[in-house]
């Protein structure tokens, strides 16, 4: 049987990319695997753990339950887009370091992407809004504590 | 966790989609928002042979106000889109307080009314809220429209009225009547899984404090959404006593026949069905008297 | 020396890969030529194999192979004992181990029976649905106490019954203490125990460079050494022809130790076979059924005391859940049967325990490891006796510690280390005054009765535990001083997450006077470093960071000698810090630590006999025997009466695990073990049906708690610090893990007054429905 390909474009962290894929491949698969973007992280496939959340067109989404050819003109941002042009930390990158909010560190990069963009709304949460928000990405090492702490500092720095 | 192959087709329009749909009947699923569709898929538990996708359709979401008062929501509409639109929660609190229950943000980032009910998955809040509510949904083919009322739309767990070549285009919520109060509530083992047990109510009083109108309907405990409303049909015609609501709670447990799951027993979501009634009825019975 | 580091909260050196998505993991290895693997695995628990033909498969365009176990030829076999049973006399114990791939019959749902190698994981899916198997169902041993019945079918028939093992351990006489005993409480306890579920599952990738003659395996295991070691015999290679990686992975918590787990003997099989690299991910699915659990106990218990509450002594009789096969020995349930007797003095014990074969996947340690178990028992036993004889419950405990000036203290019975139980050092009352006055026991009793006057059910838990940690074999590292200045250190171990490339960089930090940034530490890479054991048991820190110790000590004397040669001064007269070697008082006469190691290593003239080149060493640390961590538990919470539902409205920990490295990365190793432990409590069940079926293989209905479920823990510490190692530190990846079942009996049982209505939470998991359910057995 024939292959059911499409050819894209897809824009991500800012860079264009023309590929051609199949209609299967799942967008977690075309980031880490033909866009060598491997810091989107896969843990379940079901859209429960929240490893591979990514932004689409700035609102976190779980990409294991997209296909790559529904991502078409549409603008992606990973983990490998959050620092700054040089290097330096988004304030809640360098947050969950100073907080020690990461310990395998399998899931923060879907943390990160969820939450940065829920900080991007409410500069001033409480943490049971924090929790709520943290809800959709589970994390097996930290119990979360820590995570909570570094989305609150990260907050009160983006507050200035 | 890798889909089988299919053939995927991005519709231009939703006369594309449909006219494809026409074409390839119960060969070919619509791929809306996918949170519930996806992870089927990638479990290989359902393996469509095309895929037709909605997502370019721009006019199939949006809330738009209705014919007479009310709200008609779009079927592409996204939960997150209800979420955020402040005079739509003040129209239908009921949703309002709900969304937080359904799922978690990036879930409600992608997911669609229309795809959810269409699911029609007898554990999800959304369909238990449309009977709630009197909702009114509209289905469309290449070649003609029809309306039914929610509770034709329901026939089974995962089965809709849906012929193979329909689609859910919109939902048409009616604006409720003055005094009105509504609550939603659940029990779930975690915050965003499916209700073991939820229930949504809306109760409508006259001036004296009297029901004059009452919806009650539940979402996990049974193969579809359950209108329990003739439960409290006996409330009709006088403000609600706590012995009254005891009563409602009563037929609603005798009326109910959940199937128990892993996290629950049928015992315990028929337990619970009861406290929530109570709850939920006593909520809405204050907030219609004290006008929110 | 400059600014200690050792003991503060040092920022993780990890963490800007991790934070950045830079990080390595198995997943993210990719190889030219990359061939990918999926297995077939049986959808039943138990069934004699009629047929299993991969022909049809073979032909699917982009499948490269497909093989079935006779296709394996000699390579077939089941796999290696990972732990003998320990030296208990009496001891029965039926060795059957896991296979590459059934042949004959399969004994758990998620057996795999045939293997496919595709160009892309989506073709290898594909061609199991071309797969032809025809399965003889049989009846699957489920039950444990049907399974140990005459005429129950047999997971091994040629053991002749489903006994995997049975071991007695006494100390004392219990019959004759209980015949003195003022009161005697009897009850039967059944304690579940979960799935790890990682957000990482495993993986592997082989590559076999033929022309190198080397096979290179990244696997997410624990220990990476031993899977060389066993592969390289395998394949028929020397162990230097073969290098495994354990690249960051994420998360371990015990399963990943298990080996070999068929994954791991097929992929590097395949890449030799076909000479091209392969990889084969474990999905979320799989892991359900293909990675090891820890499940059930039953127990059978008694505790006998006297009337002011004193342990006279404790009889247990318990069956245990191994599962399919039994590579990994007894080490769960001699855990539970060990840690059952908690910081107390325990005069007298008479425990003995079955292991069952079931028809259900392997049972191995899983954070905790048995010890919640066996912590369950006594704990529980404990709230009842204080229930029957009229004392506080805080009090019994406290009556029963044992003293500080009784260590050590000898349990006279056999660890899963093989060596005496034997606790190092403690000193208990102070930890559980700690935790009583933090979680405010002195007023909960108002705090209850006020609460309860609005209609809000409060009830408090409390549970005391003991961690036998850092057990042995040994580990060792190579610390050395690269010419640059930065220091490297390598070791044997792997790491999941618990912060070693930090707190092996605090300990070298402080013997070499360098930064914590300027240290690089590697684990897990057998080029790296040849010899250890692995993750498991809290030891890393123990026995991996004693071992970095040793070496930076050497290292460190090293470079004094050599400095002092180079100043002709005394090494007293030297000071080593901020990179390099400085005479006292004259701060301008120094030499950097990269100087020296560049002269270490000379590349012209001669140097005196017996000289080793650069500024280095290896050292290995072995302690005696674990060392004994302790800690109490407390928590508040809110029940709601009527649908059973709770909220933890305080959680206090007070732990003593010895001198503590860095604090922060401490605290988050609890938060974390008290997190799974809240999961194991009240969330997280494996559900089988009478068939061995699995039924909430996902994790939207197996419960990981989230971030609304996890509460706010407050930490205590005090510090007794271990005489078997000279830091004094003791392991606590567990801790937080262990005592929280039992809380949660307890505290619900006090909020809805459960006790008084008679009724017992005798088991974990709980969940708002079985709490309904027992509640309403109990006519109430």
């Amino acid at each position: 049987m024939d292959t059911d390909d499409h050819d894209i474009t897809v824009s991500v962290n800012g860079v264009r990319y023309k590929r051609r894929v199949e209609s299967r491949m799942l967008l977690s698969d075309f980031l880490r695997h033909d866009l060598a973007l491997a810091g989107t992280h896969v843990g379940c496939e079901h859209g429960v753990c929240g490893a591979c959340t990514v932004l689409l067109d700035g609102q976190p989404v779980r990409s294991c339950l997209m296909l790559a050819v529904q991502a078409e003109t549409h603008e992606i941002s990973t983990i490998e887009g959050l620092t700054d042009k040089d290097g330096a930390y988004h304030p809640l990158q360098q947050a969950m370091h100073d907080h020690h909010g990461l310990q395998c560190g399998y899931c923060t990069p879907g943390i990160l992407m969820t939450m940065t963009a829920f900080l991007e709304e409410n500069l001033s949460p409480s943490e049971d809004e924090v929790r709520e928000a943290l809800s959709g990405n589970l994390c097996r090492c930290t119990g979360y504590q820590n995570i909570v702490d570094a989305v609150m500092a990260a907050a009160q720095r983006m507050r200035g | 966790m890798k889909p089988a192959p299919f053939k995927y087709i991005a519709a231009a329009s939703l006369e594309h989609a449909l006219s494809l749909k026409a074409e390839y009947g119960d060969d070919a699923k619509f791929l809306a928002g996918g949170q519930s569709l996806m992870p089927t898929m990638n479990f290989r538990l359902a393996q469509p042979a095309i895929l037709i996708d909605l997502n370019r359709i721009e006019s199939l979401g949006g809330i738009r106000p209705g014919d007479a008062g009310g709200a008609r929501i779009g079927a592409l509409t996204r939960y997150r889109n209800l979420e955020r639109d402040a005079g739509f929660a003040r129209m239908f609190p009921l949703i309002a307080e709900a969304l937080p229950h359904i799922a978690h943000p990036q879930i409600r980032n992608r997911g669609t009314i229309g795809g959810n009910l269409s699911h029609a998955d007898p554990a999800s809040e959304l369909p238990a809220i449309m009977l709630a509510l009197g909702a009114r949904f509209h289905i469309q083919t290449t070649k003609q429209t029809r309306s039914v009322e929610a509770p034709d739309f329901f026939l089974g767990a995962l089965t809709t009225d849906l012929q193979p070549d329909e689609m859910l285009v919109e939902v048409e919520l009616p604006l409720s009547k003055p005094r009105t109060g509504s609550c939603f509530m659940e029990v779930a083992r975690r915050r965003g899984d499916f209700a073991i047990v939820g229930i949504a109510v809306m109760m409508t009083l006259g001036n004296q404090d009297e029901c004059t109108h009452i919806r009650l309907t539940f979402c996990g405990v049974g193969e579809t959404p359950i209108d329990a409303s003739s439960a409290a049909d006996h409330l009709i015609g006088s403000a609600p006593t706590e012995k009254a609501i005891c009563d409602v709670a009563a037929s609603v447990q005798a009326m109910i026949d959940p199937g128990g799951s892993v996290h629950a027993t049928a015992d315990y979501q028929r337990h619970v069905a009861g406290v929530l009634t109570e709850r939920a009825l006593q909520t809405a019975f204050q907030r219609a008297r004290d006008g929110h | 020396m400059s600014t200690r580091t050792f003991g503060e909260p040092i920022k993780r050196n990890e963490d800007r890969r991790l934070l950045t998505g830079q990080a390595l993991f198995i997943d993210d290895v990719e190889l030219p030529g990359l061939l990918h693997v999926a297995f077939l695995r049986s959808q039943v628990a138990h069934a004699k194999i009629r047929k299993i033909d991969v022909s049809k498969a073979r032909q699917r365009p982009g499948v490269v192979a497909a093989y079935v176990a006779e296709d394996l030829g000699d390579y077939w076999k089941p796999g290696p004992l990972l732990v003998p049973p320990p030296p208990i006399a009496g001891i029965v114990f039926n060795q059957r181990t896991q296979v590459p791939l059934a042949r004959d019959k399969v004994r758990h749902v998620g057996e795999p029976l045939a293997i496919i190698i595709a160009e892309s994981r989506y073709i290898a899916e594909d061609a199991l649905d071309d797969i032809d198997v025809e399965l003889e169902q049989l009846p699957a041993v489920v039950d444990l106490e049907r399974g140990l019945r005459a005429g129950s079918a047999l997971v091994h028939d040629d053991v002749g019954s489903n006994v995997s093992a049975h071991v007695r351990q006494t100390k004392g006489n219990y019959a004759a203490a209980a015949a003195k005993a003022d009161c005697i409480i009897k009850r039967r306890f059944r304690y579940e125990h979960g799935i790890s579920s990682p957000i990482e599952t495993r993986g592997v990738v082989a590559q076999w460079d033929a022309r190198a003659n080397q096979m290179t395996i990244w696997d997410t295991t624990q220990a990476p050494v031993f899977v060389r070691n066993g592969l390289a015999a395998m394949l028929g290679l020397n162990e230097r022809n073969v290098r495994v990686i354990a690249p960051f992975v994420g998360g371990g918590f015990g399963p990943k130790i298990m080996m070999f787990y068929p994954e791991e003997v097929l992929l590097p099989w395949v890449s030799m076979k076909l000479n091209r690299p392969v990889k084969w991910i474990e999905d979320r699915l799989e892991h359900f059924f293909a990675t090891t659990h820890e499940r059930g106990q039953i127990h059978d218990a008694e505790i006998a005391l006297s009337r002011d509450g004193k342990i006279l002594g404790i009889k247990d009789v318990f069956l245990h859940d191994g599962g399919a096969y039994d590579p990994y020995g007894l080490t769960v349930p001699i855990n539970s049967q060990c840690t059952l007797l908690g910081p107390y003095v325990v005069p007298n014990y008479d425990s003995t325990f079955t292991q069952v074969f079931t028809n259900l996947t392997l049972v191995t340690p899983y954070r905790g490891a048995g010890r919640q178990h066996g912590v369950f028992v006594m704990e529980r036993l404990l709230d009842f006796a204080a229930h029957e004889l009229k004392i506080d419950r805080a009090e019994i405990r406290r009556r029963n510690l044992i003293p500080a000036d009784a260590f050590p203290y000898k349990n006279e019975i056999i660890y899963q280390d093989f060596q005496p139980l034997e606790y190092d050092s403690g000193n208990y009352e102070p930890v559980l005054d700690m935790a009583l006055e933090a979680i405010g026991y002195k007023t909960f009793k108002e705090q209850q009765a006020a609460a309860r006057a609005q209609g809000r059910h409060l009830g408090l838990g409390l549970a005391c535990y003991v961690e036998g940690t850092g057990i042995g074999p040994y580990e060792g590292a190579k610390v050395q001083v690269q010419s640059n200045g930065k220091v490297s250190i390598a070791t044997g171990i792997g790491t999941q997450g618990q912060g070693h490339f930090t707190v092996f960089a605090q300990i070298a930090a402080d013997q070499l006077g360098v930064a914590v940034t300027d240290i690089d530490v590697v684990t897990g890479d057998t080029d790296q470093f040849y010899w250890g054991a692995g993750t498991f048991a809290s030891r890393g820190a123990v026995v991996a960071g004693n071992a970095v110790n040793e070496a930076s000590k050497v290292v460190r004397k090293k470079a004094l000698k050599l400095a002092s040669d180079l100043f002709e001064c005394s090494e007293e007269d030297l000071v080593l810090e901020d990179g390099k070697v400085s005479i006292v008082g004259i701060p301008e006469k120094f030499v950097r630590l990269g100087d020296l190691a560049n002269q270490a290593n000379p590349m012209r003239g001669a140097v005196q006999p017996g000289t080793e080149p650069g500024l280095e060493s290896t050292q290995y640390f072995g302690p005696p025997m674990g060392a004994t961590a302790n800690g109490v538990h407390a928590m508040v919470i809110e029940v709601d009466p009527r649908t059973f539902d709770l909220k933890v409205l305080k959680y206090v920990v007070v732990h003593d695990c010895g001198t503590v490295i860095n604090p922060m990365i401490l605290a988050g190793q609890i938060h974390g073990g008290v997190a799974q432990g809240i999961g194991n409590a009240f969330y997280e069940k494996l559900a089988f049906d009478d068939q061995g079926q699995l039924l909430n293989a996902s994790l939207a209905d197996y419960l990981l708690p989230t971030a609304l479920e996890v509460p706010r823990m407050e930490l205590g510490h005090t510090v007794t610090p271990s005489p078997l190692n000279p830091m004094g530190i003791k392991g606590a990846g567990e801790a937080g893990a262990i005592p929280v079942g039992p809380m949660f009996a307890q505290a619900i049982e006090d909020a809805l007054d459960l006790k008084e209505r008679g009724v017992e939470l005798l088991e974990i998991p709980l969940s708002p429905s079985r709490v309904f359910e027992l509640t309403r057995k109990s006519g109430q």
